[in-house]
């Protein structure tokens, strides 16, 4: 029985991470080659979903609506970039920060005024709703498997990306040094916003896969965004190869931590503990690792930086 | 140089313009209730707030927009499940609104928060949900009256239902706050001839129940009692369902976990669950008839429990605007209007106990198919007849 | 131990920072005539609201210190905030009530917790030193959230505000309005004549060029833990304070977005003048006060406004009325 406990954690774990590479890898590319901090990344997240949900409705099938989700989140990031975020680039961080926080506080209200406070049903389509026998004895929802596998797609496919394209090459040289990819005549502009585009899509298709699984609502962004900070910190900031690494270890150890801590607590303390202090000594487990990480290695796993 | 003068002037201006917003009194008129409704419109409660406010304003529009002969203003406000957010509005209600009767919090951890600034403000506080133990008992206060329940009734209800069919092993779940606490403690009051396998309380944010899920694996309960409101629970049996232990474990619930709200978005699987309730859709009086096709007209949907609460504290609140004449000042005349409680609820007769909470039937509802085809609640039989709350003993009311 | 240059007695050097008496004295006269001024319009409502504006001025004051004179961006600085509020919070309920006690208290626990994090951190650097800021504040928000005796996640109810004695009860909202005034003013005063002595002239030569000043014989780490816990002190008596105008305390008080909330104000305000954290809270309050009178969707509003602050002005609100621009 342990040993399933095990298994389904670790597989849960493995699909958070994936989701959470999804958030870190767009972020810490911006972060790494733009150099800019963007708190409405978690609104890209945000709108992502609720525009996955909106088409699912629409459309009647869970695929075309993420597909469909996925494109109208790249576009909106795309017109984000072009008419706002495009201004703060030279901007210090402060300045990016308050910007950015103001399009986070008009992302949330203007998502309420056109769907409403109540989230939004979103339902993982029926023939994933029920479980798989993985092994004799454990079954495992289909649905997160799903999500596992189009998380390891979409690492594949980003991956190639970054090592076997021309652009996968500006983007790692714009990363580790900027101002000599400029004077090499990297399209600087036309790079930035297809970035841009990437991230929101990429924010889409975790917020998509995520909903049914979460909730789709009002402020969705703003608690996985913290954790997408945790991971590019850990993985090195303009690292796609860290945030991978980061968002694995920060799943696993997130996920595995909720289970195992409380069931910790509840056998050496007693069950008030476990239910009490349980969940909040798991939810600081993240931070120590990344205290612990940064003391090893200041500058993340794979720093990008020369 | 020059860009000094345009931003002074736009520095007063906007301090002008910014105080005198502020500082415009809205009109204070003595010839209308006010009634601030604070209840969860966002977040995964926000079903419940709806309804609850739904109900409320069906009320208000069946009576013409009055309540008890008095035009009626509504401000609705959203408490956003937080016990800081709810704290504050409750205070800007009471303090700059100057409310008469306050309605609408839905969960507990609110209410206690938002009660004191309401009490203090001698303000009454009619609740459509909350019925924390704590008011039902030791902290109980001549201004707090309940049109819902006590905390633990349904779950007493449940307990009951689930010894009479026997189940042996049980295991417990519920959020972790002062309802999630009331709630298990009301099962267990109840629940005898078997054994308790777990019990656990979980994050009152928590969607993602896969921990919880592989501990109910290892328990291995036959039965599952889940005390998960709105979208806690709409996310928990859809991964209970989707894990597969639905074969092996029956699962039960109180209404909260097993109404309209969750049935419209979990739907065919809920088939067969059971719940109790102090009331239900097809509850035969003549204002439940009125309420329900009222409610399907104006909204195009079934109501839940929370809308009949609301709807029931509305009818509750003009009973005593129309008993006092609308002299709300009197505070004591409106206390009294109050406990009488002469007025139609959907529920059948009602009555209030000494600690001011209610005295009712709880009935045994179950999840099928209706005539017209739709998943929806039936009334299977009664649990408690004349059902008063375990804390009232401990009560001493203190005077207003 | 080398001296900054000596700038003759009576000449301001670039790292003064003006009180500005001319408008800061009316202001404070305003401030203090209030109370007998808000009978007319709706009462204790719109005091408690003054009195809740002036404790953020404060908070956001003391973060100021150090992100703005310092160039140190805490992004935990809400957790002092609220360990200053737990501290009241937790002293009034076992019976404690005098402010007498309750303040101070509030921030020594709070420099202590300040001196103890600041002395960690400070070892990093750049956007490491925001986030390990971060991760501290989260522990302290998830052991709040955690201790059930002091109401955990829900949140502990107080049912007093401390009292001053000699007859003066926190209870009435004039005392407690102009106690609270009376503090914030003294912290103002206390942060303009730091800023202007020799160590607030070296903080801010540290946040222009640590390794100048480090070459030239200034103990940096030294200073800006100094100034860390000065700022932590401050802001934890923000939070007694808070915690006795709510009769609430709660973990959320030290969420990440909460000290966001004060970078933001910060910012808005003017990084790095002296009256930046003031103008900020000001501005970002009464904004959210009365938008929300006019819409429910005022967050949108508000965040179009803090847009076009950005846009346009090069260094929060401050900079659009002094010629100096960015520090």
């Amino acid at each position: 029985m342990t040993g399933i406990l095990f298994l389904e954690q670790a597989l849960n774990g493995l699909q958070f991470g994936l989701m959470l590479f999804l958030l870190a890898a767009g972020l810490t590319l911006v972060f790494g080659i733009m150099d800019m901090i963007n708190l409405a990344h978690g609104s890209l997240y945000m709108v992502g979903a609720y525009l996955v949900a909106a088409a699912t409705t629409a459309s009647g099938s869970f695929w075309i609506g993420l597909v469909a989700g996925v494109v109208g989140a790249a576009l909106f990031g795309v017109l984000l970039e072009l008419t706002v975020l495009r201004r703060l680039y030279t901007r210090d961080h402060l300045s990016q920060v308050l910007g950015t926080f103001a399009i986070l506080l008009m992302c949330n209200e203007a998502v309420r005024f056109i769907w409403g406070s109540q989230p939004v049903l979103l339902s993982p389509p029926d023939s994933l709703s029920g479980p798989v026998e993985l092994l004799p004895g454990f079954h495992y929802p289909a649905y997160r498997l799903l999500i596992i596998g189009v998380g390891l797609v979409v690492a594949l496919g980003l991956w190639g990306l970054i090592t076997r394209t021309r652009i996968g090459m500006q983007l790692r040289a714009g990363a580790s040094n900027r101002e000599m990819a400029l004077a090499m005549g990297v399209p600087v502009r036309a790079l930035f916003t297809a970035l841009f585009g990437l991230g929101a899509a990429l924010c889409a298709v975790a917020g998509g896969l995520l909903g049914p699984l979460l909730a789709v609502q009002v402020g969705m962004g703003e608690s996985i965004l913290i954790l997408a900070f945790v991971v590019i910190v850990i993985g090195g900031i303009g690292s796609v190869r860290g945030a991978l690494l980061g968002a694995l270890l920060v799943g696993v150890v997130d996920t595995a931590g909720r289970t195992l801590i409380p069931l910790l607590f509840g056998a050496v303390l007693g069950p008030e503990a476990a239910d009490n202090a349980g969940p909040a000594v798991a939810s600081i487990l993240i931070y120590v690792l990344m205290a612990a990480v940064l003391f090893f290695k200041p500058r993340g796993l794979f720093p990008a930086h020369g | 140089m020059n860009h000094q003068v345009p931003f002074a002037l736009l520095r007063r201006t906007f301090f002008a313009a910014a105080v005198s917003a502020v500082l415009t009194v809205p009109a204070l008129a003595a010839d209308h209730v006010k009634i601030g409704l604070l209840s969860t419109l966002s977040g995964p409660g926000a079903g419940l707030g709806i309804d609850i406010r739904d109900g409320f304003q069906l009320a208000v529009k069946l009576n013409g927009g009055k309540l008890g002969g008095l035009p009626a203003e509504v401000v609705v406000a959203d408490d956003q499940a937080s016990p800081d957010v709810g704290r504050q509005t409750a205070d800007r209600l009471v303090k700059r609104d100057k409310v008469d009767f306050m309605t609408g919090i839905v969960f507990s951890n609110v209410m206690l928060a938002a009660g004191a600034p309401t009490f203090a403000a001698k303000t009454f506080y009619i609740s459509a949900n909350a019925g924390p133990s704590q008011y039902a008992g030791e902290q109980c206060n001549p201004y707090f009256f309940s049109a819902s329940w006590q905390n633990d009734n349904q779950h007493e209800a449940v307990g009951k239902t689930v010894a009479d069919k026997g189940f042996k092993r049980v295991a417990l779940i519920a959020p972790n706050y002062p309802a999630g606490k009331d709630a298990l403690a009301g099962f267990k009051r109840f629940y005898t001839g078997g054994e308790i396998v777990s019990e656990s309380y979980t994050p009152l944010n928590l969607l993602d129940y896969g921990a919880e899920l592989s501990k109910l694996r290892a328990a291995k309960p036959d039965a599952v009692y889940i005390f998960l409101p709105g979208g806690l629970g709409i996310n928990f049996i859809k991964q209970f369902v989707g894990a597969g232990l639905s074969k092996d474990m029956t699962l039960f619930g109180p209404g909260f976990s097993a109404d309209e709200d969750v049935i419209k978005a979990v739907g065919n699987p809920m088939l067969g669950m059971f719940n109790t309730s102090q009331w239900a859709h097809d509850l035969d009086n003549a204002a439940n008839k009125k309420f329900v096709a009222a409610f399907e007209k104006e909204y195009g949907r079934l109501p839940t429990l929370y809308a009949s609460q609301g709807y029931d504290a509305a009818n509750l609140i003009a009973a005593a605007v129309r008993d006092t004449k609308g002299k709300l000042d009197d505070k004591a005349a409106v206390h009294k209007a109050l406990k009488a409680a002469k007025f139609d609820s959907v529920r059948g007769s009602f009555k209030f106990n000494s600690n001011q909470f209610p005295i009712q039937d709880y009935y045994l509802r179950i999840i099928t198919s209706d005539s017209k085809g739709r998943v929806t609640n039936r009334t299977i039989g009664t649990v408690f007849k004349n059902h008063a709350d375990a804390y009232a003993a401990s009560c001493k009311m203190p005077a207003l | 131990m080398a001296e900054p240059v000596q700038t003759p007695a009576g000449a301001r050097s670039l790292l003064d920072h003006a009180l500005g008496w001319r408008w800061a004295l009316p202001l404070f006269v305003f401030l203090l005539a209030l109370p007998l001024i808000t009978p007319l319009i709706g009462g204790d409502f719109y005091l408690g609201l003054a009195a809740r504006i002036l404790i953020f001025a404060l908070a956001a004051t003391s973060l100021n210190l150090i992100l703005g004179f310092g160039g140190l961006v805490s992004f935990g600085h809400a957790a002092f905030v609220g360990v200053g509020a737990y501290t009241a919070g937790v002293l009034l309920q076992e019976g404690v009530h005098s402010a007498w006690i309750l303040w101070p208290a509030a921030m020594v626990v709070t420099a202590l917790f300040a001196a103890v994090i600041g002395a960690i951190c400070l070892r990093t650097r750049g956007v490491y030193f925001i986030m390990i800021t971060l991760a501290f504040a989260q522990m302290l928000y998830y052991l709040a959230i955690s201790t059930k005796a002091y109401g955990g996640d829900d949140g502990l109810s107080l049912a007093a505000r401390g009292t001053l004695g000699g007859g003066l009860e926190l209870a009435n909202e004039r005392t407690f309005y102009w106690t609270t005034l009376a503090l914030v003013t003294l912290a103002l005063l206390l942060v303009w004549r730091l800023l202007n002595a020799r160590f607030g002239h070296a903080l801010q030569a540290m946040r222009e060029n640590e390794t100048r000043m480090e070459a030239v014989g200034f103990a940096v780490y030294g200073h800006r833990l100094m100034a860390f816990v000065i700022a932590g002190a401050l802001a934890g008596l923000a939070g007694a304070l808070l915690a006795s105008l709510g009769g609430f305390v709660s973990p959320s008080m030290m969420q990440w977005s909460q000290s966001g909330l004060l970078m933001v104000m910060v910012i808005l305000g003017g990084v790095g003048h002296l009256w930046g954290g003031v103008i900020g809270a000001v501005v970002f309050l009464l904004l959210e006060e009365v938008l929300s009178h006019y819409t429910i969707y005022w967050q949108f509003v508000l965040g179009a406004a803090l847009l076009a602050v950005v846009l346009v002005a090069p260094n929060g609100l401050m900079s659009l009325f002094r010629r100096r621009g960015t520090p």
